[in-house]
């Protein structure tokens, strides 16, 4: 756990990017917020706050007396919002640290070809 | 949700030493809170007022509803695991355990069973002959077995290596996610526990200075570092924690930061750290205060 960021964000993401990563399929069951708590050893109230996070933005929902699944179309949702924020996040930091070294985005270019060819 | 403590104005005088220095707060039902501070703080004499163990110089508590002064039903439903809990002389942990469930109704035998073994703790020994770790865990167990609605634990782990610590961790979480209940536990270990934590108290001189979810103190603090003009000109007008220099460079910590402020702070090329919950207690609890001195002559 990352320590400068609240905890039940970090969870959501966990378990945004185990939907992207496909550990956890569409209409497959999460698993209970005592589980994650147990887990992350995190207090459960703060695995449930994350876990309802993505029960409001409509990832998760709740099956009454069973538990919670991953709902229908939710990778496809992350997706597009995790494509959204890739710029700021990955994009800009890259092109930062580039111009720090002297590194055209020209040459970024190229260097992004050569690796995504290995 | 229910508040299960409410302290209004509670001030405790040892002679000219004022312990507890007017503090009002409230701990909400069922939630893990830590409290915080520095050896001499107050944390201590704090649970002990809070369990009836010592009378306040003024001020009003109330426990679950009630004064715990002399108070059995709230003190039936209350456990305190003392940082130096002293029994009997010629005891052993068996006739701890046997007689605990005399004043804690809702003790669980099995549950006592399974933590003796995860301690490994020799129940026949004599207590007197017991290593420091295994006092401790004596107390741990108790903590937790007890199942009381409100649980203190005072610094319950001095000694205790950290396999045993960990197993306090998830044996506490385990079981309050079963049996939730309010749980206020003071340590030192502050990075051990912070993600355990759904509230935080820091009481210094005391005096509470910080009363909030865990969750809004993880952001409420960033450390900027980076060239010291860049620095400077971004912390101006900030409230300022702390503030380290090196050289030409400066590293400061300020007070919360938003999406704008952090985006700022990138573009000019500074570097933005996290600041953890015991860097936190530590800046909160260093910062010499002008009103420090008054506290002796009180």
């Amino acid at each position: 756990m990352d320590e400068s960021r609240p905890i039940f964000l970090q969870i959501a993401e966990q378990i945004e990017n185990d939907i992207l990563g496909g550990a956890l399929a569409e209409e497959g069951q999460v698993p209970s917020t005592n589980e994650f708590a147990s887990f992350y050893r995190i207090n459960p109230a703060t695995a449930g706050k994350g876990v309802n996070l993505l029960v409001d933005d409509g990832i998760l929902y709740k099956k009454r007396g069973i538990g919670m699944f991953v709902s229908e179309g939710s990778r496809e949702r992350l997706v597009a919002k995790r494509r959204e924020q890739f710029s700021q996040e990955f994009v800009r930091p890259l092109l930062a640290e580039a111009v720090k070294l002297g590194i055209s985005p020209e040459q970024l270019i190229t260097m992004i070809q050569k690796e995504g060819s290995q | 949700m229910n508040t299960v403590i409410e302290v209004d104005g509670l001030t405790k005088r040892f002679g000219s030493f004022t312990a507890i220095d007017g503090v009002s707060l409230r701990v909400e039902e069922n939630r893990i809170c830590g409290l915080l501070g520095r050896n001499g703080a107050g944390k201590t004499t704090m649970m002990q007022l809070l369990t009836g163990q010592d009378f306040r110089s003024a001020g009003s508590i109330r426990v679950f509803g009630e004064d715990p002064v002399e108070n059995a039903p709230v003190l039936a439903r209350t456990c305190f695991v003392k940082e130096n809990q002293k029994y009997p002389d010629d005891y052993k942990p068996v006739h701890v355990f046997r007689s605990a469930p005399w004043f804690f109704p809702n003790w669980d035998a099995g549950f006592a069973e399974r933590l003796i073994a995860d301690f490994r703790l020799p129940l026949t020994r004599r207590i007197k002959k017991l290593s420091r770790g295994q006092l401790s865990a004596i107390g741990v167990i108790v903590g937790l077995a007890s199942r009381a609605p409100l649980t203190f634990f005072d610094e319950p782990y001095l000694g205790l290596d950290a396999v045993a610590r960990q197993t306090f961790y998830d044996r506490l979480l385990e079981d309050y996610a079963e049996h939730p209940r309010t749980v206020v536990l003071s340590t030192h270990l502050i990075d051990e526990v912070s993600n355990l934590l759904e509230h935080v108290i820091v009481i210094d001189e005391g005096r509470i200075v910080i009363d909030a979810s865990a969750d809004e103190l993880r952001d409420s603090a960033s450390t900027v570092a980076g060239p010291r003009t860049a620095v400077e000109a971004f912390v101006a007008g900030r409230q300022i924690l702390h503030r380290e220099d090196l050289g030409g460079l400066a590293s400061v910590t300020v007070g919360r930061l938003d999406a704008a402020d952090r985006q700022a702070a990138r573009a000019a090329g500074l570097e933005l750290t996290g600041v953890s919950l015991q860097q936190l207690v530590i800046r909160t609890t260093t910062i010499d205060s002008p009103d420090t001195e008054g506290r002796r002559s009180a």
